[in-house]
């Protein structure tokens, strides 16, 4: 089914880049915003907006049954989840199903599939994808029990949790069981679920993702891996393509496995396969998989020419995948800043209000995705992201030398940002040589404690 | 050049009278689109920021609405939903113009996916205008009805 207007259940910059993406496909955006939104780039860049809420994203953005009505009530075709908010609630995905309306994502059941950190590692595992030695603790003897086979260090996992959440470490396999029991009870006050399960600890770990294109009928393209190693506190904060100083045969294994998981999901949409690299054994590890589009997916779309929100769409009309994966070619390298709105003086805290001035990079290689222009508002009340500045080059060191040059360019007035931290990381020699693992930041704020105050 | 709001009535005016079907007009930061469908004519004035504004079949949720006199409230909806004046298809509306309402009197319904929330009036007074007909969706605090204050 042609879809000819979709409903944007997004804010900040996702909207504006899914909106950028209709219009030249010339479909219409209708674009569901909080009050707090209405003033916001998208919202004035949308062919419609409708006020779906207060400013609180739970009576908003999180509400599914009040996205779904907007989307029937202004005869859109489609709902975009973009990131975040309801991308991966099955609620959202579901309730489309029932209502008609297409949702542009994987069906409710995958997301349901992979929503599950225990059920993804069985699929995994089912599909001969190599997961992190460790399991499930069910109960307290057969935790103790794995404990011992797999020994220490080793983590315990809420299998609610994510991003860092709901994770603790051991180190002495004498404290599990007081581990065990204080990350379950954790688990079950801040994810409504009290099941953990165990997994090696990696001491040198670099994160490692796939992005992929699945049809919804078995067939599954890759669009090659991202390097997301620089974190803090487990928030990416630049993110690159292709993986630099990673063998090659590992690359090449880590790419088939991500896009055989895929598969054997008969995984529709855009995905994306994250993947744990364990540097010391030079192994790799399948982590879970993101139903959504990323944050990160512009690096893959600069060096590989392909549109993924327009491939979502595709795929979503029914249109199947239009490419093969001899048409996907990779070509240079790509790395993206995220620029956020944070007070490094105040430990990164969010540093909301209004940009007086934003003064954008431009130039060859270089791509700004953001929603903020002189005069925006950034609320308090989400995320802090502002912008991502990519920077594409035919090699790595050229794409480097481009970002770099783009964010001495880079003005904003109003809010403070963490763009001299990004100054900082892209000119040490270090993450020059590529290939740093996620522990990088924290080595290098020991180097130069001034990195987390710029 | 700008054109004040009386210039914009006169060229409305002008346009509804002509045989034309179509205007658009572009005058310093104003962008003006008017459209005749059938027999009737419906007037989008838009405000032209940095980019072009398209302008969408849709209907624009918020039309404007005639200002407040003193002691006036527009009831605003509590969330987006479909606006329902009736409890049941066939009943009467819960309010009319001229009738009396007090701070917790239901004013109508809106309906979010099969769920009917009750819109209530807030304030105490006399129903002067419904803004909005039965069945159609409305916006987070789209205005309902307009009340007259008691007192």
């Amino acid at each position: 089914m042609a879809i000819g207007r979709i409903l944007v259940a997004n804010r900040g910059e996702i909207a504006l880049r899914v909106i950028r993406t209709c219009e030249r496909l010339g479909i219409e955006t209708v674009l569901a915003a909080s009050k707090a939104d209405l003033g916001s780039l998208p919202a004035r860049r949308a062919t419609r907006t409708l006020c779906i809420g207060p400013a609180q994203a739970a009576q908003s953005y999180l509400s599914a049954p009040t996205i779904v009505q907007a989307a029937l009530g202004s005869g859109c075709d489609a709902i975009h989840p973009g990131y975040g908010f309801l991308s991966e609630r099955a609620e959202l995905a579901r309730l489309c199903e029932t209502e008609g309306v297409i949702f542009i994502g994987p069906t409710s059941g995958q997301i349901e599939a992979v929503g599950d950190k225990l059920r993804a590692r069985t699929e995994a595992l089912a599909a001969g994808v190599p997961v992190v030695p460790g399991g499930p603790a069910a109960t307290r003897a057969e935790a103790v029990q794995l404990g011992r086979e797999m020994g220490a260090p080793l983590l315990v996992k809420a299998v609610g949790g994510g991003g860092g959440r709901g994770m603790k470490r051991v180190d002495d396999l004498a404290h599990l069981e007081e581990v065990l029991e204080l990350a379950s009870a954790e688990a079950a006050a801040a994810f409504g679920d009290d099941r953990v399960y165990l997994e090696r600890f990696v001491g040198r770990g670099r994160h490692v993702e796939l992005q992929v294109l699945g049809d919804g009928a078995g067939r599954v393209i890759h669009l090659g891996e991202r390097d997301c190693s620089v974190q803090r506190r487990y928030q990416k904060l630049i993110e690159e393509t292709p993986a630099p100083e990673l063998p090659e045969s590992l690359r090449d294994e880590l790419r088939e496995a991500g896009a055989r998981f895929a598969e054997h999901l008969a995984y529709r949409g855009a995905g994306t396969v994250e993947f744990l690299v364990d540097v010391d054994r030079n192994k790799f590890y399948f982590l879970e998989m993101n139903a959504r589009i990323q944050v990160e997916h512009p690096v893959t779309e600069e060096v590989c020419g392909i549109d993924l929100v327009e491939q979502q769409i595709a795929i979503a009309s029914g249109q199947g995948l239009t490419l093969s994966q001899a048409d996907v070619r990779l070509n240079g390298a790509a790395i993206e800043c995220r620029i956020n709105a944070e007070d490094p003086s105040r430990d990164f805290a969010p540093s909301p209000g209004v940009v007086r001035q934003a003064v954008w990079p431009g130039g060859e290689g270089i791509r700004v995705d953001t929603h903020i222009g002189s005069g925006s508002m950034v609320p308090p009340f989400y995320d802090s992201l502002m912008a991502k500045i990519i920077a594409h080059g035919s090699t790595r060191a050229e794409a480097l030398a481009r970002l770099r040059q783009a964010l001495d360019d880079t003005r904003i007035v109003g809010v403070a940002t963490n763009l001299a931290f990004h100054r900082r990381v892209l000119a040490d020699p270090e993450f020059a040589a590529g290939g740093v693992d996620t522990a990088y930041l924290a080595r290098l704020a020991a180097r130069d404690p001034a990195l987390l105050e710029a | 050049m700008s054109l004040s709001r009386e210039d914009l009535e006169q060229v409305m005016k002008l346009f509804e009278q002509s045989s034309f079907s179509e205007l658009k007009l572009e005058t310093g930061d104003l962008k003006l689109h008017l459209r005749k469908a059938g027999a009737s004519s419906a007037a989008v004035a838009a405000p032209v920021a940095h980019e072009p504004v398209v302008l969408a079949p849709p209907v624009p949720a918020a039309s404007a609405l005639p200002p407040l006199d003193a002691g006036e409230t527009d009831v605003l909806s509590p969330l987006l939903g479909v606006f329902y004046r009736a409890p049941k298809p066939g009943e009467p509306p819960f309010v009319e113009v001229g009738q009396a309402v007090e701070e917790t009197t239901i004013i109508g319904i809106v309906e979010v996916m099969k769920l009917m929330n009750s819109a209530r009036a807030g304030v105490k007074g006399t129903v002067v205008a419904i803004h909005v007909p039965n069945g159609e969706m409305v916006e987070y605090e789209q205005p309902l009805i307009r009340v007259r204050a008691a007192g």
